[in-house]
C-alpha cells in the first residue's frame, strides 16, 4: 500500500515537473534575451548619464541552432555598444516559429522590439498597412543604398517606400552528389531530358534519385516555380500572383503537369510528403539519395560545416536548373533575401533604432560571408575575402543572373501562400490535376481583390 | 465572522485565476470571431459573417470529422486499456514493472514522441518499413504520406501515448474493490471473466464514464502531435479542428476567422461533452 502511494505520488511529481516546465519553457521564449540582458539594463541605469536610451533588438538565431549567426550578432552588438556607449541593446532571441508567433502577438498589442527581423513581401504587407514598421527611405539616402545588392531593396518595399534592410540573399540550386553520379557514369544535366535520363539511370540501379522533404511544402514550391521560370520566361509566376496573369495560363498548367511527370517517373524518394525538410536534407547528406534542390542558405553544409564528413563535401557539387525542352534561361533564378531589419515605427528611440540597424547591416556583410557562410545582401568584394570555391562560383552566379524570382509563397499574401502551400502537397501527391491546381490558385486569389 | 465569508475568501484566489485565464479569453475569442481582424492592423466588426463562413467551410467540416474519427478511436481504445489494467490488477508476475512501462510514454513531451514516431514511420530507413522489408513487404505504405492512411498512422501513437494514464486511472479503481466481494464470487463459482465482467466492470464504471468524458473532449481539442507530425497535412489529409485555427490565425493571419474557429470548437466540444452525459447517466450508482 504504501509503495503503490509512493508509486502515485512520484508520478504526480514527475507530471508536475512536466507540467512546470512546459511553462517556464514558454516563458524562457518570451524572456530569453530579458534575462540575458537584465545586467546590460542595469549597468546602463548605473552609468547614470542622463541621454542614454535602450533599444530592443530581437533575432531569430539562437545559440543552438545558429551558433555561427548568433555568435556574430553580439560581436557586433558589443562593438556598437563600445562606439555608442550611451545606448545599450536590448536583446531577444527566439528560434524561427516562435519567433513568427511572437512578432504576431507584439504586434497585436503594439510592444513590438525596436529593431527586429522580418521576411520580405507579403509577409510585411499587414505590418506596414497596420502601421506598425517605419519608412527607412531618409536612411538608405546617406549612401546606405548602394551597399545593396540590386534588386533585393525592392522586395521589403511597399509603395515606394522602404521598410526593410536586408541580411541574406539567397538563390536556389540542385546539389548533387558527385561521387554517385561518377559510379553510374553520369554528369550534371544542362536540360530537362538530361535530367530525366539521370533520373532513369539511378533508378535502374536502385539509388533515390532527389530528396524532397514535401510536408514543408516550400520545398516542392521551388521545383514548380523552377519548371514555371524555363517554361513561360521569369515574369509569368510573378504576374498570376500580382494580377497582371493568371494561374491559368498554359505555361503554367504546364509546369504544373510537368512536377507530376516527375513524380510519376519516381525522381523524388518515396513518401517525400510525409518527409519535412531536415529529413530529406539527412538523406543527401548520408548518400542515400544522389540530388536535393535547397537555397544557398546550405552552402556550409557542402564546404565549411566541419560536423560533415570532408570527404562528403568534396563530393557535393551543384547544377543551375536545367532548360526544359530548350526553352528557359539558366542564369535565371528562384531565391530572394530571407529576413530583414525592420525598424517599429511607434519606438521611443527611433534615431538610435535606425543607426543601429545601419550599423548592423554595414557590419553583417562581410562578416556574414567569411564567419558563418551567409550570402549576405549587400555587396560583398569576394576576391578579397578568403573563400571556398563554391562561395565564389555562387557569387560569380549572382553577378551574372537576368533575374530572381522571389519564393512564390513569400510573394503571396500570407491566406493565399497557405492555399499554395496546401495544393502543391496535392500536385505532388497526384490528388489535383494540373488544371485544378491553377484554379485553386485563381480562387484563392480573387477572393482577395 | 460568518463561515460564508470565509468560503468566499478562500475561494476568490482560485475563481480570479480560472476567471483571468479561462472564461475571460473564451468571451473574448467569441468577440474576435465577430471581427475581420489580421492580429496586426485595426479590428472591423463584422457580425456573425465569420461564423456564417464556419458552418459553410468544406475544411472545416474536414478537420471537424477527423477530430470526431479521433474521438471514437480513443473511446474505443479505452476497452484496450480497461483490458489491459484487468490483467495487471489480477496478482501477475512482473506486473509492477509492466504497470511502469505502461507508464513511460506518459512521462514523455508530445515533442518527443512526435520525433521519435516520426523516426519510426520514415518510409526509407524507418525501423516500421525495415521491419516489413524483412519479411519480404515490397511496396510497403509511406505512413504519414499517404492521404489515406495518414490519421490511422497518427492514432497509432496517440494510443501509445495515453495509456498509461488510463491504465494508471483504472487500476487504481480496480485496486478499490474489495477483496471479499471476488473472493465471494469465486466461491460461487464464478469465471475469471464473468468476474471481470458483471462484477469488476459495473464496480467501476463511475470511473470509466469519466475516462470516456476525458477521451473524447481530449480527442477533440487535440493538437500537439498532429501539428508536429504531419502539419495537417499531406493537403489536410490529418487536419483536426485544433490544429486547423491554429494554421488560419497563425499560419493565414486570418485572427477573426480563426478565432471563430476556436469557438466552434468550443461550441461543439460542450455539445458532445453534455450528449455523453445524458447518454451515460444512470438511474442509481452501484456502491460497494
Amino acid at each position: 500500500m504504501l509503495k503503490r502511494k509512493a508509486v502515485t505520488s512520484m508520478c504526480a511529481l514527475v507530471a508536475g515537473a512536466l507540467i512546470v516546465t512546459g511553462c517556464s519553457d514558454a516563458a524562457d521564449g518570451g524572456n530569453n534575451g530579458g534575462a540575458e540582458n537584465n545586467n546590460n539594463a542595469g549597468n546602463n541605469a548605473n552609468g547614470g548619464s542622463g541621454e542614454s536610451a535602450t533599444v530592443e533588438f530581437m533575432h531569430l538565431w539562437p545559440q543552438g541552432s545558429s551558433a555561427q549567426h548568433h555568435r556574430i550578432v553580439n560581436e557586433i552588438i558589443e562593438d556598437f555598444e563600445a562606439e555608442n556607449e550611451n545606448i545599450t541593446i536590448d536583446l531577444s532571441v527566439l528560434s524561427n516559429e516562435q519567433y513568427k508567433d511572437q512578432i504576431t502577438i507584439l504586434s497585436s498589442s503594439n510592444e513590438l522590439p525596436d529593431v527586429g527581423m522580418t521576411w520580405a513581401a507579403g509577409y510585411l504587407d499587414p505590418f506596414v498597412d497596420g502601421n506598425m514598421f517605419a519608412p527607412l527611405d531618409d536612411m538608405l539616402e546617406d549612401g546606405l543604398r548602394d551597399e545593396f545588392v540590386a534588386g533585393t531593396l525592392e522586395a521589403y518595399e511597399k509603395d515606394g517606400q522602404s521598410y526593410g534592410l536586408p541580411l541574406e540573399l539567397n538563390t536556389v540550386y540542385v546539389y548533387y552528389n558527385k561521387a554517385i553520379f561518377e559510379e553510374h557514369g553520369l554528369e550534371a544535366p544542362e536540360t530537362y531530358d538530361e535530367l530525366e535520363n539521370v533520373i532513369n539511370v539511378l533508378n535502374e540501379n536502385n539509388v533515390e534519385p532527389i530528396a524532397l522533404g514535401n510536408r514543408d511544402s516550400w520545398t516542392g514550391s521551388m521545383w514548380y516555380m523552377y519548371f514555371a521560370d524555363r517554361i513561360g520566361g521569369s515574369d509569368v509566376l510573378t504576374n498570376a500572383i500580382n494580377r497582371s496573369g493568371s494561374f491559368e495560363d498554359p505555361a503554367l498548367v504546364e509546369a504544373a503537369a510537368k512536377v507530376q511527370e516527375m513524380v510519376q517517373n519516381d525522381s523524388f524518394v518515396s513518401g517525400f510528403n510525409g518527409l519535412a525538410d531536415e529529413e530529406a536534407k539527412s538523406m543527401f547528406m548520408n548518400e542515400q539519395s544522389a540530388m536535393y534542390m535547397i537555397a544557398t542558405w546550405d552552402l556550409p553544409n557542402y564546404t565549411t560545416n566541419e560536423d560533415v564528413p570532408q570527404e562528403f563535401r568534396d563530393n557535393v557539387g551543384y547544377f543551375k536548373f536545367p532548360t526544359v525542352d530548350g526553352d528557359g534561361d539558366t542564369d535565371s533564378f528562384v531565391g530572394g533575401p530571407g529576413v530583414g531589419l525592420f525598424v517599429a515605427e511607434n519606438s521611443d528611440v527611433k534615431d538610435e533604432a535606425k543607426q543601429f540597424a545601419a550599423y548592423f547591416v554595414e557590419q553583417w556583410g562581410s562578416r556574414a560571408v567569411t564567419d558563418a557562410g551567409v550570402i549576405p545582401a549587400t555587396v560583398v568584394d569576394g576576391d578579397a575575402l578568403d573563400l571556398p570555391d563554391m562561395y565564389v562560383d555562387v557569387l560569380q552566379d549572382l553577378n551574372d543572373a537576368t533575374n530572381l524570382t522571389l519564393y512564390a509563397d513569400v510573394q503571396m499574401s500570407a491566406s493565399v501562400a497557405q492555399t499554395h502551400l496546401d495544393s502543391i502537397q496535392a500536385l505532388f501527391g497526384l490528388d489535383m490535376t494540373p488544371e485544378e491546381f491553377g484554379a485553386k490558385h485563381e480562387e484563392a486569389l480573387s477572393e482577395e481583390e | 465572522m460568518s463561515n460564508k465569508w470565509f468560503i468566499t475568501l478562500y475561494l476568490l484566489p482560485a475563481l480570479l485565476l480560472v476567471g483571468i485565464l479561462i472564461f475571460i479569453p473564451l468571451v473574448l475569442t467569441g468577440y474576435y470571431g465577430l471581427m475581420r481582424w489580421d492580429g496586426i492592423g485595426a479590428m472591423e466588426f463584422i457580425g456573425l459573417t465569420n461564423y456564417i463562413n464556419v458552418m459553410q467551410d468544406g475544411m472545416f467540416w474536414q478537420s471537424a470529422g477527423h477530430s470526431g474519427l479521433l474521438a471514437v478511436f480513443s473511446t474505443l481504445s479505452l476497452a484496450i486499456y480497461l483490458a489491459v489494467s484487468m490483467i495487471l490488477a489480477s496478482k501477475i508476475k512482473g506486473s509492477d514493472l509492466l504497470r511502469k512501462i505502461y507508464l513511460l510514454p506518459m512521462l514523455l513531451s508530445s515533442v518527443a514522441i512526435a520525433q521519435l514516431w516520426i523516426k519510426i514511420y520514415n518510409p526509407s530507413n524507418g525501423m516500421l518499413n525495415e521491419i516489413l522489408a524483412w519479411f519480404g513487404v515490397q511496396n510497403p505504405p509511406l505512413w504519414l504520406a499517404d492521404p489515406n492512411i495518414v490519421l490511422y498512422s497518427i492514432f497509432i501513437p496517440i494510443l501509445w501515448q495515453y495509456a498509461g494514464f488510463y491504465i494508471l486511472i483504472y487500476y487504481a479503481a480496480l485496486k478499490n474493490i474489495p477483496e471479499s466481494i471476488i473472493e465471494a464470487a469465486k466461491i460461487d463459482g464464478a469465471s475469471p471473466f464473468q468476474i471481470a465482467y458483471r462484477i469488476k466492470l459495473p464496480l467501476i464504471m463511475g470511473v470509466v464514464k469519466v475516462t470516456i468524458v476525458l477521451a473524447i473532449v481530449g480527442s477533440l481539442k487535440y493538437f500537439d502531435l498532429i501539428y508536429v507530425m504531419t502539419g495537417g497535412g499531406p493537403n489536410g489529409a490529418s487536419e483536426v479542428m485544433a490544429s486547423y485555427m491554429y494554421k488560419l490565425a497563425f499560419g493565414t493571419n486570418n485572427f477573426g476567422y480563426g478565432s471563430a474557429v476556436g469557438f466552434m470548437l468550443l461550441i461543439i466540444t460542450l455539445i458532445v461533452t453534455v450528449i455523453i452525459r445524458k447518454v451515460t447517466a444512470d438511474k442509481e450508482e452501484l456502491q460497494y
